[in-house]
């Protein structure tokens, strides 16, 4: 059976879930083949081989962390050369897409990013994608050399497939490129305890209605009774109220959860884009005319100040 | 030595408009304006102030599109940049990221450089993949979505805020740069902007000029296809209810029915 190399996203060996859900895909193509590099990569191994990695190939070495992108395009580079896959698989990050795209053009291969589903096909793998903000789906295929292909978070069901998961040790040399750009610091995102917002089951959000940032606690008490990540569109990012980490939309982080509550957010074509493929979306704003509510499965026309609270108290009290 | 910073632009069409795709499922250009892709404002508006603090600095601005592309030139050069270069040949139609980058790489070696300058992404494709792309085409250093950007006796430095951590970055010229939205807003064209950018060169180049044979791109040359693109339904209209009081409960009592609570 042919092979599939799946890139591992981990922060010191604890796995990232997007990479789960890849695994998930590679089966449908082939036997997943892991390539876990840096600090920890051995320590992925028994989570991969749980979730279907036949093989896990790990590589340390300080370049990882010391140099943007490039040791990982060598690394990954040296795993497709030792085992000719028939496709290669990445976490859709912001430096996954990166990584793959400089693959693909050593490799001679197409890419193809923000897949929101794959399949087999008789011509190789054909990859879903949502395009113009969600408006349309694509199926398309990379039809040169061996498909480099980016997948977003929340495409595919974790599934538990116990596999042998046999470490390797994978064998790079790095190119003379791979120390040109130098990371010369580091500055960790601080944990709230929440989940990872382009992972999490339910997203709660707020825009410029929610109108300060001391007033986003209102929308974190929401956001904890249901055990949720906080999102923010850029009104309320572009004034200080909440970190860009938390913006949603075209040039923020693009969700897919279970739910998407949005308060105070009207509903532009840049928020849509990062949001409108949620499974169900309720609103909560002021204006009855807002395009948001063109999305929702439910929409409260009402002050956020008001509905908000209550909400919050309803599902405290429900929960007992 | 002057500092030669060229500024990769894209002619995209209107996010706010009705997009959609053409019968050989290429993006639609004809039906929707274009305008300059508005996440490029934000490179140019970088190239621009590099240039300002540099002793000596000259900024291009280069397109690869269908004539009408020449807008978003122009509205670069009227926001500041020196001059421009247009790459247009019909072979170029269908073209996709791994050939637009070679297109890209060939034109920016050809004007000659120091610093290229992205957006983070187009607003039509959104890949975000081209100046890594680039950057490997032309084999120098990758220093992608900054938030922030200096350039001080040939380093670049900046700031990557990524998922994990926020990193501080560091590369020798020359070296390919993309810049977030967050680096900082874009100016406005100012009437003498307006009027000045009438009279600055643009160049036209076509894929002769590169040494580009038409088979390594447009529709015949992409590494990808698209097989199908369909519509998405519109949602379903939901339900929407009028806040008297009770309108927190409401929602928390279609929650319940959806069993998130
Ligand atoms: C290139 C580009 C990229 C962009 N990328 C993004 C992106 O990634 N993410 C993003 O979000 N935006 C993005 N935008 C911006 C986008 O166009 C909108 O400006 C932005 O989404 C508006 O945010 P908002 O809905 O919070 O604010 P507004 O549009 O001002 O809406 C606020 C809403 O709050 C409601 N409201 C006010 N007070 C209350 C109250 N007390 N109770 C209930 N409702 C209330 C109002 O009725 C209104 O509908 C981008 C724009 C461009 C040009």
């Amino acid at each position: 059976m042919a092979e599939v190399l799946v890139y591992v996203d981990h922060v010191d060996g604890a796995v990232r879930k997007p990479t789960l859900e890849l695994l998930t895909l590679a089966r449908r193509l082939g036997e997943p083949v892991a390539v876990a590099l840096g600090n920890g990569a051995a320590d992925t191994a028994a989570t991969l081989a749980e979730h279907g990695a036949v093989k896990v190939l790990t590589h340390d070495a300080s370049e990882y962390a010391e140099y943007l992108v490039v040791p990982k395009v060598d690394a990954l580079q040296a795993a497709y050369e030792a085992l000719s896959p028939a496709a290669v698989l990445v976490p859709s990050s912001a430096e996954g897409k990166e990584i793959a795209a400089r693959l693909a053009l050593r490799i001679g291969s197409g890419i193809i990013t923000d897949a929101v589903d794959l399949e087999a096909g008789d011509e190789g793998p054909v990859a879903t994608q949502s395009v113009f903000a969600a408006s349309f789906t694509t199926k398309s295929r990379v039809i040169k050399g061996t498909p480099v292909i980016t997948v977003k978070p929340n495409s595919a069901a974790v599934e538990a497939a116990p596999a042998a998961g046999a470490v390797e040790a994978l064998s790079v040399t790095f190119s003379d490129k791979a120390t040109g750009t130098k990371v010369t610091g580091r500055t960790p995102r601080e944990s709230t305890g929440r989940p990872e917002l382009t992972e999490a089951a339910i997203v709660v959000s707020g825009g410029r209605g929610v109108n300060g940032a001391e007033n986003f606690s209102i929308i974190e008490a929401l956001a904890d009774q249901l055990g949720a990540a906080v999102g923010a569109s850029r009104a309320a990012v572009d004034a200080g109220w909440y970190p860009h980490t938390n913006q949603v939309g075209q040039t923020g982080k693009s969700v897919s959860p279970q739910l998407y509550i949005a308060n105070g957010i009207s509903g532009a074509i840049q928020h849509r884009a990062g949001m409108q493929t949620s499974k169900t979306i309720v609103a909560v704003n002021k204006d009855a005319e807002a395009p948001i509510f063109e999305l929702v499965d439910f929409g409260v026309v009402g002050d956020l100040f008001d509905v908000v609270p209550q909400l919050t108290e309803e599902i405290k009290t429900r929960k007992g | 030595m002057s500092l030669r910073i060229v500024v990769t632009v894209k002619y995209v069409p209107d996010a706010t408009g009705d997009r959609h795709f053409a019968d050989d499922l290429t993006v639609d250009r004809d039906d929707v304006d274009g305008l300059l892709s508005e996440l490029d404002e934000y490179a140019v508006e970088q190239a621009l102030q590099i240039a300002e603090n540099a002793d000596d600095a000259e900024v291009t601005v280069l397109t690869v599109g269908p004539e009408d592309a020449k807008d978003a030139l122009r509205k670069a050069l009227s926001m500041g940049a020196d001059k421009a270069i247009h790459v247009e040949d019909d072979d170029l139609h269908g073209t996709d990221a791994i050939g637009t980058s070679l297109v890209l790489a060939k034109a920016v070696e050809k004007a000659g450089y120091d610093l290229v300058i992205s957006g983070m992404a187009s607003t039509d494709g959104t890949m975000g993949v081209v100046p890594a792309l680039v950057a490997e085409r032309l084999g120098v250093p990758q220093v992608t979505l900054l938030s922030e950007v200096s350039v001080e006796d040939g380093t670049v430095k900046g700031r990557r805020d990524g998922d994990a951590a926020s990193e501080q970055l560091e590369a020798q010229l020359p070296a390919v740069v993309s810049v977030t939205d967050q680096s900082g807003e874009a100016r406005y064209p100012s009437f003498k902007g307006i009027m000045a950018a009438k009279k600055k060169p643009v160049q036209s180049w076509d894929l002769s000029d590169l040494d580009i044979d038409a088979e390594e791109v447009g529709l015949d040359g992409a590494f990808t296809k698209v097989e199908a693109a369909t519509e998405r339904p519109a949602r379903t209209a939901g339900t929407i209810v009028k806040d008297e009081g009770e309108g927190g409960k409401q929602l928390a009592e279609f929650l319940a029915s959806q069993k998130f609570i």
